[in-house]
């Protein structure tokens, strides 16, 4: 293989399993053994890694003070204010969070971690009101996003805040709530069809008793566990939460249904049957190791096929936290990643619905389209941003207690004040690189010769980088 | 290149020089003597659940006064529709348009298995899914899927707005967000996108970056389509200072001009008020009705009136009983707003909720949202409501 051919391999991996990687580092790499290069990139932290932003004691204190003013029948003015006030704090808790994330998602040194977390987020897909719960819920999918599926599995479903989401909270003996056996089969692990509405309440069953306890803590409660017998894909015992989540993984189908979202959000809007059964295969036979998988995915040769290089639309958080690495961006005001990622369609910890996003075409339209090719000229060049943005429905009680009435929405000018470290980036370039370079190097798919030579014709790297990560082009990877 | 200039210089002097593919080009706005006919729709979505019970208050209720102790709209003060029902007083700019029969309400809608949190049961209604069904497509992006005669245009559903919302999102078609038609068309004539759209049209293929680019070009070819044919018709009404009123007055400056568009999406903000809830919904409901009314009337004296259908739906409504904070909290079924020139029905569509029969306190809905789409579908838009909504809805006679 030539270096040529190797380089752009690594840079596509790069792009996928992670978030970019800078000319020199891919120059680097590209000199080592590929399967070495991947070995290395499924490599985590020895110790987790999590993000702290809320801790359980704050969380307890807030919950309990909510509580409390709740139960009061009628409340003075001072208590509407504290209620007032845990909204807004609330929020902006939640905001920071967020925040967190963003930061985490461009300055990590686990990329292929992050990239895994932020892809179970969307296969777990869950809302919580609670920071606490929802930072929980985050740290769970990133520390065993490279472990073992089952793990994962039963982890996530033991979070307060998929307890609270899917119901299981209520979920009792001669009272089942089949909300989490639901979507346990279909969107978790098998998907429609593999299973019958018979096997979900039976399951819902076996579930009873998995929640949290007086203190937002899970506990499995035996008092509510309904330890009948219980008929589960035609075999019939005394099953609890962890038979059915055992029943469920030793069908090889939900290996499939797993490996078919991982091709999807790491290979191809539409991945190739055979390549989803193989990659299903090994994730099966290795006994759901993550990493088993992604291994196979990565150094699979039809991973580097040219079809598979170049054509997936980026997502938004791809899009931004990609840009702000490659650009070595800071912001002065990081609010303004949480408007960029309403208005781009995928505010993290806020996902349209259990099924998570979408993805694929379904994040281009006009409007968001429009935003994507102005990003760069507002994050890089200080441009002006004309757009007032659009609140998520769930902010909806922070409006209402924060001002008297909707504001005027006329233009409120405003920059992004971010401040790009444009020697860094330099600095990971060599000195001689030309215009025509650089573009084929920040695009995935090379664009036709007119845009190519008007790009050809700039002076300077910045200017350069600016036009490149405005096109069309920059959109997939 | 010097900072700050890049992407901001505007080209408004060259407009319009877009390459645009023949299959692309827009259609002509609409004659003033063709426009007479052309029927448009409006779909006004009040976010954050709007409190239904404090908008057409059941002041026949006792029940009505007994779980709002603090927070209930005195008789005296109620807008009376008969003896049961009647306005919240701050909706008193909408007594013309009911009296001119102009307004339709229907109650308690709503649909089976409510959610109560507010972005699932959005994209319910946005989507018009059931409870436990995920669509990715809105019902009126799947209306523009459905090859109505100028769906291929994204101008034929417009949202006031900077961000698509779901239900204008098809599968293969979507609708156009246009906050500013002006802004809009400013940046999409950028001389730097401009020329890589003049240069592009081999990249028209099937494959993602041919999607992109044929995003990018029909953006730019609907944005001047806009701007053009929108500066045609300059509105005389007085539209109050809000900002939902400039919205309205947006929209009317689009149908008046004659676009070729078939569906208006505006949205309001602020109506989750589970605290010191009369004054934050009062002022929201006064902004809404003042606002409708310049705007129904501005229609009217424009002829437009006849031709136009506005919805107005929240997400839910809230609970019949009161919170402890003079708020309300999540509830499920809702009254919905129907306002035009050529109404069926008007005035009260349905009898008022039975707040003596509720399911853990909340409404019962008794008509289906989808219900309401499929009449409008079917009878406004002349689309195959069951395409659409993919099953059968029956369909209302208000219209």
């Amino acid at each position: 293989m030539d270096r040529k051919e190797r380089f752009s391999k690594i840079k596509h991996l790069y792009n996928r399993a992670g978030f970019g990687l800078s000319y020199l580092e891919t120059e680097q790499l590209s000199r080592r053994n590929l399967a070495k290069v991947v070995d290395k990139l499924l490599e985590g932290p020895t110790i987790p890694d999590e993000i702290r932003i809320q801790s359980a004691e704050d969380n307890r204190r807030l919950l309990r003070e909510q509580q409390e003013l709740n139960a009061r029948k009628d409340q003075n003015e001072a208590e509407k204010e504290r209620k007032k006030a845990y909204l807004r704090l609330r929020n902006q808790k939640n905001q920071e969070l967020n925040l967190a994330w963003i930061d985490k998602l461009i300055h990590t040194g686990y990329p292929l971690q992050e990239k895994m977390t932020l892809f179970w987020h969307g296969l777990f897909a869950c809302r919580s009101e609670t920071t606490y719960f929802a930072q929980q819920l985050n740290n769970v999918q990133r520390r065993y996003a490279l472990g073992n599926f089952r793990t994962l599995l039963i982890e996530v479903a033991r979070t307060p805040a998929m307890l609270q989401y899917l119901n299981n909270q209520q979920n009792r003996k001669g009272r089942p709530n089949e909300n989490f056996a639901r979507e346990l089969m279909e969107l978790f692990t098998l998907g429609r069809g593999n299973y019958t509405e018979q096997d979900i309440k039976e399951s819902a069953r076996a579930f009873t008793g998995w929640m949290y306890n007086r203190d937002w803590v899970f506990e499995f409660n035996e008092k509510v566990h309904d330890t009948g017998t219980k008929t589960f894909f035609g075999k019939t015992g005394r099953f609890n939460g962890e038979d059915i989540i055992d029943m469920i993984l030793a069908r090889p189908e939900a290996a499939d249904f797993i490996a078919e979202k991982a091709c999807r959000f790491f290979v191809s809007d539409q991945p190739q049957p055979a390549h989803i059964k193989e990659a299903g295969r090994r994730f099966y036979e290795s006994g759901y190791d993550i990493k088993a998988l992604m291994r196979h995915i990565f150094t699979a040769d039809w991973f580097y096929a040219p079809e598979n290089r170049g054509n997936k639309i980026k997502s938004p958080t791809e899009l931004l936290v990609g840009l702000s690495r490659t650009f070595h961006a800071r912001y002065a005001d990081p609010k303004v990643l949480i408007r960029l990622q309403q208005n781009l369609g995928q505010y993290l910890f806020n996902p349209p619905n259990v099924a998570g996003w979408p993805g694929g075409r379904s994040w281009i339209d006009s409007s968001s389209l429009m935003l994507r090719m102005k990003i760069p000229s507002l994050v890089l060049n200080d441009g002006e941003i004309d757009f007032s943005g659009k609140a998520d429905p769930e902010e909806e009680a922070v409006i209402a207690v924060s001002r008297a009435a909707v504001p005027s929405r006329g233009k409120r000018k405003s920059f992004v004040n971010a401040e790009v470290d444009w020697a860094a980036f330099t600095r990971d370039f060599p000195k001689d690189i030309t215009p025509a370079e650089l573009a084929a190097f920040l695009l995935q798919v090379q664009p036709a010769g007119k845009v190519m030579s008007m790009l050809a014709d700039n002076k300077g790297l910045r200017s350069t980088a600016i036009e490149v990560a405005s096109l069309p082009e920059y959109q997939l990877c | 290149m010097k900072r700050r200039d890049f992407l901001k210089n505007t080209a408004l002097a060259t407009a319009g020089a877009w390459m645009v593919p023949a299959f692309l080009k827009p259609l002509e706005a609409l004659a003033m003597n063709d426009l007479s006919g052309y029927k448009n729709l409006v779909v006004i979505q009040l976010s954050g659940g709007n409190d239904g019970l404090n908008t057409v208050v059941p002041f026949g209720s006792d029940i009505y006064y007994q779980k709002r102790r603090s927070i209930a709209i005195k008789p005296e003060e109620v807008i009376r529709l008969d003896d049961m029902q009647g306005l919240n007083p701050n909706l008193a700019a909408l007594q013309e348009i009911y009296d001119q029969g102009w307004m339709t309400i229907i109650n308690s809608v709503g649909y089976p298995n409510p959610d109560r949190s507010h972005f699932r049961s959005m994209d319910i209604w946005q989507s018009g899914s059931d409870a436990n069904q995920f669509l990715s497509t809105g019902w009126i992006g799947r209306y523009l899927d459905s090859n109505c005669q100028t769906c291929k245009f994204p101008y034929t559903a417009i949202e006031v707005d900077d961000a698509l919302s779901l239900a204008l999102k098809g599968k293969t078609k979507k609708g156009i967000a246009v906050r500013d038609p002006a802004a809009l068309f400013r940046n999409t004539n950028e001389p730097f996108f401009k020329r890589i759209a003049q240069q592009e049209k081999e990249h028209l293929d099937e494959d993602n970056l041919g999607y992109l680019y044929k995003t990018m070009i029909e953006t730019a070819s609907s944005a001047s389509y806009i701007q053009q044919n929108s500066k045609i018709y300059q509105a005389k009404a007085a539209y109050p200072a809000s900002g939902f009123a400039s919205q309205l007055k947006t929209v009317s400056r689009f149908i008046c001009s004659g676009l070729q568009t078939r569906v208006y999406y505006v949205s309001m903000s602020g109506f989750d008020t589970h605290v010191n809830q009369p004054g934050q919904q009062g002022n929201l409901l006064k902004q809404y009705a003042e606002g409708m009314n310049v705007f129904l009337k501005d229609l009217q004296a424009n002829n437009r009136l006849d031709d136009t259908l506005v919805l107005t739906f929240s997400e839910f409504g809230r609970r019949v009983e009161q919170n402890a904070s003079n708020g309300t909290d999540h509830g499920t079924a809702n009254n919905l707003f129907v306002f035009g020139g050529r109404l069926n029905r008007k005035g009260l569509f349905n009898a008022a909720p039975d707040l003596a029969d509720l399911e853990s306190g909340d409404l019962k809905y008794k008509v289906d949202f989808r219900e309401v789409y499929a009449t409008v579908l079917d009878k406004w838009l002349g689309a195959g409501s069951n395409q659409v909504l993919s099953r059968n809805f029956s369909t209302l006679d208000f219209i």
